[in-house]
């Protein structure tokens, strides 16, 4: 099990527009990925409606984790696109 | 396809007369109570799956369609349909023996409960889960997708009713006239339409079994949709259409044959719809609704903003006359800052002017903001209060609006006692201003809202139109104006009566002004009283309107489709 500790760089957070590029990304690499705020169960990080629910804000710190041989790559992927403040572009 | 050839009939909103096809806003599908466990759990998750997959790829097909915005929304709300998450909760639903639109319901309500409590924009994410969950019951039901339909051509839009959201989401450039199942004449849709010019039928028997593509042709002057017209009904629509366009060429100021001045002017609620109007050739506005400012809102607008509202308005009429009517709330228009005890009859209740005696600091506030804005603009506008009963009331306004520098003041007649007593009102103000809507309601006890009981509401039931008769006639005795802002004044017909009764003013939406001033035009002022006087001496609604139809010029009638 790999598992990756980021702080979410957009500012709104884990909704909207950010949310959606997130879960399409995680639904697009084939694996399967939990994300947690620390301390909280892991829910699917390919789903909008969880992950939206989470109600993760801009700065705040998520646990994503992963199992397989193209886990490594797979949450440097996820951990990229979510130091970048996805509501911006 | 409905047979050609079929009728279907209600009460018209506007002069329109238009062709085109249908397309159903359809309500959402209701989860049979009796919905029962599947036999084949498997099964039915392949086909709840299914129809997620189906919903998606729809979104996705309109998302690809849409710009900009809609695009946005529609491609979120794809992306819900395809969630896994959702997918699964509701399949482990079904494994244990949940009926599967039951479980669907419930998984959707658990996402909706946690969207709510999160609040702000998860919180209006709630409406597109719901979609998401209302689009799949269809699927599964086998009926047509639930909502205001993406219209792509010109259409006819055919529902049970519209809510103002259904109404928002409508794109009204491709909204040729709209048929409603429910609703009255004087309904949040019929209003709307109105506003826009177009053409509406409310109350019509049969109108969701019309079905989405099939070509109807809709006279809303008739009050009548007519399922596959032929060649010849088309080209007498479109010469109609051709009519009603000519009749805004003119924009003269309002009168009668020989010159009889009868002011036309337009009722709006925002500084946009005054926007609006000062592009017609609306003399003015004869209805500036004031409550706006104030519904929907958790405070009460201050002074100032009240202010600049009220300058921005009388700026876009750019001198032209406007009437100010203070705050119509209250009661059935609940306020958020007035505790208000639950009133059995809340028409009856402690609404309009008479939030003076329980909250005099809205009147006052509104009193010194109208103050503020002569002050800043240097424009006196018409002031007058909604709901007056008695002489004493009209007084007391207008000594409270006189002390804060209003030039001219006014009430509305809308309860029967203001209209026997017109005489003794007048005495107290310089003008008055009849709302028909009320009038009729509280005249004919019959609330505004029922559609069944339209028919009683019609302005041109006998005891309206003597309350109507009598305050015209005090105001020709006193020499003071008497308006009407109702939308009865939006009936051709009805404007050529209320001339010929001695009606200085008629205010209605601006879709109206253009068949009103041609009607007018049309006759002269010893014609219009004569077709009052008909309309008069008749003894039921129906047989008034006829006796005045009867009576009018052959060029109106073609031309108004009447």
């Amino acid at each position: 099990m790999s598992q990756r500790t980021v702080v979410v760089a957009s500012r709104v957070g884990l909704h909207a527009r950010p949310a959606s590029i997130f879960t399409q990304a995680v639904a697009a690499s084939g694996v399967e990925v939990t994300i947690a705020k620390p301390g909280e169960d892991p829910m699917d990080a390919s789903s909008i409606l969880m992950v939206m629910a989470m109600g993760i804000g801009g700065g705040e710190e998520v646990v994503i984790e992963a199992d397989g041989p193209d886990a490594e790559r797979v949450l440097d992927e996820l951990v990229a696109l979510l130091e970048t403040d996805l509501d911006a572009e | 396809m409905s047979e050609q050839g079929t009728l279907l009939s209600g009460v018209g909103v506007g002069r329109g007369a238009v062709f085109g096809p249908v397309a159903q806003v359809r309500p959402a599908p209701a989860v049979p109570d009796d919905e029962q466990p599947a036999d084949d759990p498997v099964a039915a998750k392949a086909e709840v799956e299914k129809a997620f997959e189906e919903v998606a790829s729809g979104l996705r097909e309109q998302a690809s369609r849409a710009s900009g915005t809609v695009a946005e929304v529609l491609g979120a709300t794809a992306q819900m349909a395809e969630d896994k998450a959702l997918r699964k909760q509701v399949a482990g639903r079904i494994d244990r023996g949940e009926p599967p639109m039951h479980a669907l319901v419930a998984v959707v309500e658990n996402f909706a409960k946690m969207f709510t409590a999160a609040g702000g924009y998860l919180a209006e994410r709630v409406t597109d889960i719901n979609s998401v969950r209302d689009r799949v019951i269809a699927k599964l039901l086998g009926v047509m997708p639930p909502g205001v339909p993406a219209l792509t051509v010109p259409s006819v839009v055919v529902a049970e009713d519209l809510a103002p959201a259904d109404t928002a989401a409508l794109d009204l450039d491709l909204t040729l006239a709209i048929v409603t199942e429910l609703g009255g004449p004087t309904s949040h849709t019929a209003i709307i339409a109105g506003q826009f010019g177009i053409p509406c039928i409310v109350r019509v028997g049969g109108a969701l079994g019309l079905e989405d593509g099939d070509e109807v042709a809709v006279d809303a002057v008739a009050g009548t949709i007519f399922v596959g017209p032929d060649d010849a009904l088309k080209d007498s629509f479109a010469k109609r259409a051709a009519a009603l366009a000519a009749l805004a060429e003119d924009t003269a100021p309002g009168a009668t044959a020989d010159g009889a001045a009868i002011q036309l002017l337009a009722n709006i609620g925002t500084k946009d719809d005054a926007v609006r109007a000062s592009a017609t050739p609306a003399e003015g506005v004869g209805l500036f609704r004031t409550e706006v400012l104030f519904l929907e809102r958790t405070t009460a607008p201050t002074q100032h903003e009240q202010a600049t509202v009220y300058s921005a308005v009388l700026k876009a009429m750019e001198g032209r006359k406007v009437v100010v009517r203070t705050i119509d709330a209250g009661a059935d228009k609940p306020l958020a800052f007035v505790t208000q005890p639950d009133e059995e009859n809340p028409a009856l209740g402690v609404r309009a002017y008479r939030l003076v005696r329980t909250n005099p600091e809205l009147l006052e506030t509104q009193l010194a903001a109208l103050a503020e804005t002569q002050e800043a603009t240097g424009i006196k506008p018409w002031v007058m209060a909604p709901m007056i009963s008695t002489p004493a009331e009209a007084r007391d306004f207008a000594s409270e609006a006189r002390r804060h520098g209003i030039a001219t003041v006014g009430v509305m007649v809308e309860v029967p006692s203001a209209a026997l007593r017109a005489h003794e009102i007048l005495a107290e103000v310089d003008f008055v201003s009849i709302g028909t809507n009320d009038l009729a309601q509280y005249t004919m006890a019959t609330d505004r809202l029922r559609g069944e009981l339209a028919d009683l509401l019609d302005p041109f039931q006998p005891a309206v139109m003597d309350l109507v008769a009598a305050t015209a006639r005090a105001g020709k005795a006193l020499g003071k104006p008497v308006g009407v802002c109702g939308e009865s004044a939006g009936d051709p017909v009805m404007a050529v009566v209320l001339t010929g009764l001695g009606i200085t003013s008629l205010s209605m939406s601006t879709g109206s002004l253009a068949a009103a001033r041609f009607a007018i035009r049309q006759h002269t002022l010893a014609q219009c009283e004569a077709i009052a006087e008909a309309a008069l001496a008749a003894k039921s609604a129906p047989e008034a309107r006829a006796a005045a139809v009867a009576l009018m010029a052959q060029s109106a009638r073609e031309a108004l489709g009447l």
